[in-house]
């Protein structure tokens, strides 16, 4: 057993990439669940509206790679107005079923033969990001070189990523942060807890569920561009449901309505995650046997470690509902 | 002694203006600040209001009360927004009513209560106090991140909210989260939140609903203290004695209907009244003990 690279991994997989657009994406959706109450089931539709946004200048417009910012911007504009226009006058759970629904159209539509020349059909979209990766070089990051001591060894490649990634971390977080300290926050958290009550005090409710909606829909947006940028490709299949569903898991792991628990929680998600799946490999290098059963094999890995989301989440749900970071106080208080 | 007298004063006045109206169901007030007509709401196959005519005299404690199922909390939806009538329109001051959405009606000066208390829980009581203050620049979501522009408005309301967190005896609570409060404590905090939106007209759905006795005579004072600042209050109540003990006027509703409108001991002698409320046999036996 390799003790050595399992923590080398997991402390990697702990500030790595995953966890970057997970905690960017988790931000998005603290902002809709967290603080305001709004059920989106649908982020992963948001992050592919960002990564489709840049994926497109190269692939349909040609246009240049800095415009598929504020084109990814702009579809989850118009697809948080679609989602929310008919749905958040209705109770909460109208919207869960829209989102979810919404998420999967728009992953169905681009994967489509028929629009291939749009979107590029199930193959995705490759060589948009020479812009970006060479703005790193620029920086004075080599591609090919590494960088770093141990465990946190990145390629020039990844590290420049890496870098973008934290950034936008910071900010978002510090947005998110201010804005849920001013009066506009304070809104969203009052509606959250009773929106009657908001109403009644002549608040424009609607109005501001929507701005909630789509400021975390932006949010996840600019994750699924650093999701693309890293890979250096679209692929529809990558924003399916169960993305939504994990990056709710490390929401929940760290604490909803806490800026920290969003950013904690993604990086504990993906440490335990890499180190589940390392440590499984480790032990499963020649098939576990009893006797001459074979209890498990290496192809099992992936099945068992999801299957360990699933318990941690249930687990967590019983005995800590207000995930890591979360107030103990306000959840006493949850009469609903 | 002299807050006393003073009180009496508005108290009289108000009373005294409502002395000549007649005693029938629907009448025209001297000083109406808010006029109904023709208001009706089905649900399916029910009427549950059908109010043909209905004024509440300005500056005023009017109370409205009624069987369960009389349909004054229907009612109170329907002139705050919350709900829309089938049939009928109503002014407030004077403007048109009818289309305002219900988050609009504070603007004009319209402010209601819930039956069931609606204090936001993991909010703490001041925030829930700041949050009544209407037209804040910080609420626009491009000012919030700049905190420099909402600040100074932000630290007003601050000091206007301690001010009636102080007049509702609940300044040691400034900071507790609202849900720790008691029943009574949540309908305390949702009278002064709504008090943070300025308003000329306070509704008050069964501000009495579970509170103890001794939160009850605090409370009467509370609402006869709007009125002694100015405001007129349209409050839905059960507790007879409560409704006796604040109010100028009583209007009551059978079915969805006006039946009866008085001043507080008319009313307790009224026969219709006592009839909605008892039924018939048993009402001309209690009228009989009168």
């Amino acid at each position: 057993m390799d003790w050595n690279l399992i923590f080398e991994n997991s402390l990697k997989g702990f500030i790595g990439i995953n966890a970057v657009y997970f905690a960017i994406a988790a931000l998005g959706l603290n902002v809709q669940f967290g603080y305001t109450g709004l059920l989106n089931f649908g982020q992963a539709g948001f992050m592919a509206c960002g990564a489709y946004g840049l994926g497109m200048t190269a692939h349909y417009f040609d246009i240049s790679f800095w415009w598929g910012i504020p084109l990814g911007i702009l579809f989850s504009v118009v697809l948080g107005l679609l989602m929310g226009i008919p749905t958040l006058r209705l109770r909460a759970d109208y919207l869960a079923i829209v989102t979810i629904a919404s998420a999967e159209i728009i992953r169905l539509v681009v994967r489509s033969v028929k629009f291939k020349t749009y979107f590029g059909g199930s193959d995705g979209i490759n060589g948009f990001s020479s812009t970006f990766r060479a703005l790193g070089n620029d920086f004075g990051i080599e591609e090919s070189n590494r960088y770093g001591f141990w465990p946190f060894r990145f390629t020039g490649r990844e590290l420049w990523v890496l870098i973008v990634g934290w950034l936008i971390v910071a900010i978002f977080g510090f947005v998110v942060y201010k804005l849920m300290k001013s009066p506009w926050g304070r809104v969203l958290k009052a509606i959250r807890e009773d929106e009657d009550a908001v109403k009644s005090l002549g608040k424009n409710v609607y109005s501001y569920k929507m701005q909630s909606l789509i400021l975390g829909g932006v949010i996840g947006t600019v994750s699924g561009m650093i999701f693309a940028l890293d890979r250096g490709s679209v692929q529809p299949d990558n924003y399916s449901r169960d993305l939504t569903f994990y990056i709710l898991t490390a929401l929940v792991l760290g604490g909803v309505a806490k800026v920290s628990g969003s950013i904690v929680g993604s990086m504990m998600f993906w440490g335990l995650f890499t180190f589940m799946d390392n440590f499984l490999r480790q032990v499963t290098k020649d098939p576990v046997t009893i006797g001459n059963v074979t209890i498990m094999k290496s192809t099992q890995v992936g099945q068992l470690n999801y299957i360990l989301i699933g318990i941690t989440l249930i687990l967590l749900m019983v005995y800590r509902p207000q995930g890591v970071f979360g107030n103990r106080k306000e959840m006493a208080f949850d009469g609903r | 002694m002299d807050v006393e007298r003073t009180y009496g004063e508005v108290a009289t006045r108000a009373r005294q203006s409502l002395r000549d109206v007649e005693r029938v169901p629907g009448v025209c007030k001297p000083n109406s600040i808010l006029t109904a007509n023709n208001i009706r709401r089905e649900f399916g196959g029910i009427i549950a209001v059908d109010v043909d005519h209905f004024e509440v005299q300005e500056g005023s404690i009017t109370a409205l009360i009624g069987p369960n199922g009389a349909g004054k909390t229907t009612f109170f939806n329907l002139l705050t927004g919350f709900d829309q009538p089938n049939l009928g329109s109503w002014t407030f001051q004077g403007k048109d009513m009818s289309k305002v959405a219900s988050h609009r009606t504070a603007a004009f000066g319209m402010v209601r209560t819930f039956q069931l208390t609606k204090s936001l829980t993991k909010l703490s009581v001041i925030e829930n106090m700041r949050l009544g203050a209407t037209d804040q620049k910080g609420e626009k979501w491009w000012n919030g991140l700049f905190s420099a522009v909402w600040k100074g408005q932000e630290a007003e309301i601050t000091e206007r909210a301690d001010e009636l967190l102080t007049r509702f005896q609940m300044s040691h609570m400034r900071d507790e989260y609202a849900g720790a409060l008691s029943g009574g404590q949540r309908k305390l905090l949702e009278m002064a939140r709504a008090l943070m939106t300025n308003p000329t007209l306070v509704m008050l759905d069964e501000p009495m609903a579970g509170v103890n006795p001794a939160l009850k005579q605090s409370l009467n004072e509370h609402i006869r203290g709007l009125r002694d600042q100015g405001m007129t209050v349209l409050f839905v109540e059960h507790d007879m004695d409560m409704v006796h003990d604040v109010s100028d006027w009583v209007i009551v509703m059978a079915e969805g209907r006006i039946i009866a409108e008085g001043t507080p001991d008319d009313i307790a002698k009224n026969s219709a009244v006592i009839d909605a409320y008892l039924g018939n046999r048993q009402g001309q036996s209690l009228l009989e003990e009168e």
